[in-house]
């Protein structure tokens, strides 16, 4: 049985349509991250689960009670800013203690509750300090401290890490993780960021324009994107998209890869894909990962179907950890990942592996993965 | 060709070796300006004082500007206690206190109002907020001379009602007395200022952190109470300077609705003594009299002038 529902999810500002009808569920325990990029309607449904946004049709429903016209502090529900929102006025125990206090809490169980709390994140140290007086990792911490101690039904955090640094946000990244495997709580989690999604999710939902492109388990989303859209957005580098054509020949159909003058490059149609015979001639998008195109020796050994193609180098870029090869395939740039201790000179020909059990193809027209 | 190098060199030249000459006489006239303004203001301030501490002897007879040759305190303290307005002689230190009375609640009150309407009209914003908003502004603008009619109508109308509840129950709760009246008219005509500072203020103030108290559980007024006020320091001390201040001074309202008997703030008061008609006029004493009167708004000011300018910069940013 789901723990959070929400059915039918629309929001309408006058005539137009924030949300399009969102249908996600969450068991509990689970790690929910909305991701797409700005203006996508992640932050919108996320207040909209707080109860700081109305929604205009469909329903909300926590551990099977419908909560859409309760009061957000009703809610059972503990929000995690972007901006913290820490109460300037207030020390970092105040701060936490503010919602036990606005419950009617005793003092004496509110100070155990914060002393409880501020021990798990280790700000112990901070109780008497101003949030004027704290770095912005520590801010974080207290913004955390006060979702912490209140034991909500559900978390919500939106896009929390945005305003650290690079070396902070990772930190912090495995903090949330953490604290997420200690107290086995329900949380949704919004953000931008694809690696944050995949890092943290039990569970992703990718928005674009108010409307869900695909809903899956990271490796999901990652390995079999529903669309061009979720292909692009999630990985970095992004997925490579080569445009192609089924095309037969007498061993059986195969993906032809024109480009220009030099010969064209034929490689196995993916095992993923189911074609019948209507799609020989069909004009396709080959959707492969830098990581499955490699150098001879890199290729994975357990592949069923790996093709070996010529290619000229456009451009080496050694990332430390992975060395980042470009090149230039049907008339699109190519991005692959090798080996940090590859050696590859740029402007040489040189043959790239793919590994097409890690490919997908995609029809061109509605975007759609076949 | 040629000969255009030199002229524009020589010229560059002359430029640069009077350039010193020109910036020195620049100054000089800046600052001679400044100086001749501030004396040109300060002078009747520095009458005022000198002649509050001279004898009236010395005042008939010696110079406006000299200092006094043999300082005396009596025209304060007769000032203070003893000076004639108009028929009562008992000095300014009555009104004084009825200023007091009107000016701090009227003050309080406006100031409130003026936080919980700039809190409302930008944290829980209704259908047409933009059009109140602009009503109050417009309420800035408007003359008071103008609403001196209206207001005598309905403040007469609040006295027969005071009569009445005087008649029924004994008591008139405030209603007609002439203090309450002017807290009244200055709390009406004050809504419009303090709004918009407050508004402009919490115009700037992160509306997550209403949000966030809102999911802690807090109610309207815990919010306003616990997040939004004890972060509105200079804004309130800004009301305040500003408040204290129009209503302190005014003589428009307090003349008409409280100008005679017991009831006279002090701007009323000032007028009566520096217009009494019987025997010598006491310039010393008037001068005692008017500096009195000047005080609590010099001393707001120097208390809290240096928010003053801060806390309006920080309304205007963002508005």
């Amino acid at each position: 049985m789901a723990f959070l529902e929400l059915l039918g999810l629309k929001k309408r500002f006058g005539a137009v349509e924030i949300l399009k009808g969102i249908d996600i569920t969450l068991d509990k325990g689970g790690f929910l991250v909305l991701v797409g990029p700005s203006g996508c309607g992640k932050s919108t449904l996320l207040n909209t689960i707080a109860g700081l946004e109305t929604i205009s049709e469909g329903e909300i429903r926590i551990d099977s009670q419908a909560v859409n016209n309760l009061h957000p502090s009703k809610r059972d529900i503990a929000m995690v800013f972007q901006s913290y929102a820490l109460y300037p006025n207030m020390t970092v125990a105040e701060n936490i203690g503010f919602a036990l206090e606005m419950r009617g809490i005793a003092k004496a169980d509110r100070e155990k509750a914060i002393a409880g709390v501020a021990k798990t994140l280790q700000i112990g140290h901070l109780l008497t300090r101003k949030p004027s007086q704290l770095s912005g990792g520590q801010r974080q911490r207290v913004a955390m401290g006060r979702a912490l101690v209140r034991n909500p039904r559900v978390f919500l955090f939106d896009e929390p890490l945005s305003n650290l640094d690079a070396k902070l946000r990772v930190d912090m990244r495995t903090e949330i993780k953490r604290l997420h495997q200690q107290t086995g709580t329900t949380i949704v989690y919004v953000t931008h960021d694809q690696i944050e999604a995949m890092t943290l999710a039990t569970k992703i939902a990718v928005l674009k324009e108010g409307e869900v492109q695909q809903i899956g388990t990271p490796a999901e989303i990652y390995n079999r994107p529903s669309n061009l859209f979720v292909a692009d957005f999630m990985g970095s580098p992004a997925m490579n998209l080569i445009e192609g054509v089924i095309a037969t020949c007498d061993s059986g159909p195969f993906l032809a890869l024109s480009r220009g003058s030099d010969s064209e490059i034929r490689l196995p149609v993916p095992h993923s894909v189911a074609l019948g015979e209507a799609g020989i001639g069909r004009k396709v998008i080959l959707g492969i990962r830098p990581e499955a195109i490699t150098d001879r020796d890199g290729a994975d050994r357990n592949s069923t179907a790996v093709a070996i193609v010529d290619a000229q180098v456009d451009v080496v870029e050694p990332a430390g950890s992975d060395t980042f090869v470009v090149t230039n395939i049907a008339g699109k740039e190519v991005v692959s990942r090798m080996r940090a201790d590859v050696e590859i000179r740029a402007h040489t020909r040189m043959p790239f592996a793919f590994n097409l059990d890690k490919a997908v193809l995609f029809d061109p027209e509605s975007g759609r993965r076949i | 060709m040629t000969t255009a190098v030199p002229t524009s060199m020589s010229a560059a030249g002359r430029a640069a070796s009077n350039g010193t000459g020109w910036a020195v006489t620049s100054r000089v006239v800046i600052y001679g300006l400044l100086i001749f303004f501030a004396l040109v203001y300060l002078i009747p301030l520095f009458v005022m004082l000198v002649t509050s501490f001279k004898t009236m002897d010395e005042i008939q007879n010696g110079n406006m500007l000299s200092l006094p040759k043999d300082p005396t305190f009596d025209p304060w303290v007769r000032a203070w206690g003893e000076t004639c307005v108009g028929l009562t002689c008992a000095g300014i230190k009555g009104y004084f206190w009825n200023s007091i009375k009107m000016v701090v609640p009227a003050v309080a009150i406006s100031t409130m109002l003026g936080a919980l309407n700039g809190y409302v009209l930008t944290k829980w914003r209704f259908r047409g907020h933009k059009v109140v908003f602009g009503l109050m502004l417009f309420a800035c603008f408007i003359p008071f001379q103008s609403v001196l009619l209206p207001m005598a109508t309905i403040l007469g109308a609040l006295g027969r009602f005071g009569n009445t509840l005087q008649d029924l129950v004994g008591f008139s709760f405030g209603f007609g007395n002439p203090t309450v009246n002017l807290v009244f008219v200055h709390v009406v005509y004050g809504l419009g200022f303090t709004t918009l500072f407050f508004r402009n203020y919490y115009e700037a103030f992160p509306t997550e952190l209403v949000r966030a108290a809102q999911m802690d559980g807090a109610n309207f007024f815990q919010i306003f109470w616990r997040i939004l006020l004890p972060s509105s320091t200079p804004i309130i001390v800004v009301t305040v300077i500003y408040q204290f201040t129009n209503i302190w001074n005014d003589f428009l309202f307090a003349s008409a609705y409280a100008g005679s008997g017991d009831v006279m703030p002090m701007t009323v008061a000032l007028n009566n003594v520096v217009n009494t008609s019987t025997g010598v006029v006491e310039y010393n004493v008037n001068m005692a009299a008017a500096m009195i009167a000047a005080l609590p708004t010099l001393l707001v000011y120097v208390l809290a002038g240096r928010y003053f300018v801060r806390g309006l910069m920080a309304g205007a940013v963002k508005g």
